[in-house]
């Protein structure tokens, strides 16, 4: 009797995004039963209760920019403990929607003044106030970027979100040990 | 009536041609069913070769030549999709997206955009650039329509249709470098310029979701890139409906 091969460790995160590219993950719907028969999820937001990023993991998809303390921490981790990371979804790629506020860097205070005081200052009904709960509540980084300014990233799967069959069609190649062929409307393209 | 042109022969890509030599390549090239990407080009404006994506090679010539305004000669060995041309292609349409605001997730023009279009067809999975997100604005002053700067690749499509088309001339192209943008007038406000018929010519041009009617959310722009090329056609051939 032979050992069945170790399934490869599985990871997703999300980072400053709407969580729709785990949306769209979840629209995977019966093709998630044999991604679980081929692969062990060791860390996920709708797939895993583990609180700490793993060490060894085989392949980590990103969904959302770095925009505060907290994701460029996990953003490191996931880098150093990952031998694969996909760049997953627009704001992963472009910083999309969370980057709007890079806009106001020129202004006075910078972008995450401008943001924290229009948010929670000026739209304030009652009790206007900043949040401030320092080591709970992660502070803003002044510019948000896109995950390859920060780490190496060695794919990228575009979309806002990237459709399920995108996704499908992307781990199909990873899980058969291929390259991803990402041309054409059906792999690529933003929003 | 003039003489007729004489024809003029080449290859493209391996593929023999013949054609009119007062022929631009792009038409020889799009005539041989063959694509090179564009976006400051329409049929029925004149060609002003700016946005670069239609960069061939050519045999004998020190440097690369933007189809769309490059003449045929007799003799001419052209190549459309050299290695070099798809970095460069591709480095140009990473360009455009970083030097602007282009936020496809809720842009008017999502899914009938054509630099959207042709990011996916020279393959763009990502900008290799960092984002400029340079500080632009929104002319909302037209009743009818709004100019997003944010999203203006300066194609001179809409300064071209209405100057050549539409014969009112409202658009311009002012300032230089970073801060060159399409300005309406004498840089006033849309609104306030009177020349401006309200015709539509410009937003049904704009290959972006720059130019767009404010009734339009987010997806909901349908362009009509065609009607240049209908309306000359229809002038110089006389195709006048209901005559």
């Amino acid at each position: 009797m032979t050992t069945p091969p170790p399934k490869l460790r599985f990871a997703t995160v999300w980072l400053a995004g709407c969580s729709g590219c785990h949306m769209s993950f979840l629209d995977l719907d019966e093709w998630l039963f044999e991604l679980a028969e081929a692969v062990e999820i060791v860390y996920s937001p709708v797939a895993s209760d583990t609180k700490v990023f793993p060490q060894g993991v085989d392949l980590c998809l990103v969904e959302g920019a770095v925009a505060n303390a907290d994701n460029l921490e996990l953003a490191l981790q996931l880098r150093a403990r990952s031998k694969v990371v996909v760049s997953f979804g627009d704001c992963a790629v472009t910083a999309n929607v969370p980057g709007l506020r890079n806009l106001w860097a020129g202004v006075d205070g910078g972008s995450r003044q401008s943001v924290l005081d229009r948010g929670y200052l000026e739209l304030a009904d009652t009790g206007a106030q900043h949040p401030h709960a320092p080591g709970i509540v992660p502070e803003l980084l002044e510019r948000v970027l896109p995950l390859h300014e920060v780490i190496p990233v060695d794919h990228y799967l575009p979309g806002c979100p990237p459709s399920a069959e995108r996704i499908r069609t992307f781990l199909e190649h990873l899980l058969r040990g291929e390259e991803p062929a990402m041309e054409g409307p059906a792999m690529l393209g933003f929003g | 009536m003039s003489a007729k042109l004489p024809a003029v022969h080449g290859s493209i890509n391996g593929q023999a041609f013949t054609a009119a030599a007062d022929a631009t390549l792009l038409q020889v090239i799009r005539g041989a069913g063959l694509q090179v990407p564009t976006l400051c080009h329409l049929d029925g404006l004149t060609p002003v070769g700016a946005c670069r994506l239609c960069l061939v090679a050519i045999e004998g010539h020190p440097k690369l030549e933007p189809a769309c305004v490059t003449t045929v000669a007799d003799g001419m060995v052209v190549h459309t999709h050299t290695p070099e041309l798809e970095t460069y292609r591709r480095m140009a349409v990473e360009l455009f997206f970083a030097e602007g605001n282009h936020v496809c997730a809720f842009c008017v023009a999502n899914g009938s955009c054509e630099l959207q279009d042709v990011a996916v067809e020279v393959g763009m999975d990502h900008s290799r650039f960092p984002y400029q997100y340079p500080q632009r604005h929104v002319d909302a002053s037209h009743p009818q329509f709004s100019l997003d700067h944010h999203r203006c690749i300066l194609c001179t499509r809409c300064v071209r249709v209405c100057d050549e088309i539409e014969g009112a001339h409202v658009w311009d192209v002012g300032y230089r470098g970073s801060t060159c943008s399409i300005i309406a007038g004498l840089d006033q406000p849309w609104g306030d310029v009177a020349a401006c018929t309200s015709c539509g010519k410009c937003v049904d041009v704009c290959p972006t979701g720059a130019l767009f009617r404010k009734e339009d959310g987010t997806g909901e722009k349908h362009p009509h890139p065609e009607r240049p090329r209908q309306l000359a056609e229809a002038r110089s051939e006389h195709h006048w409906q209901n005559q």
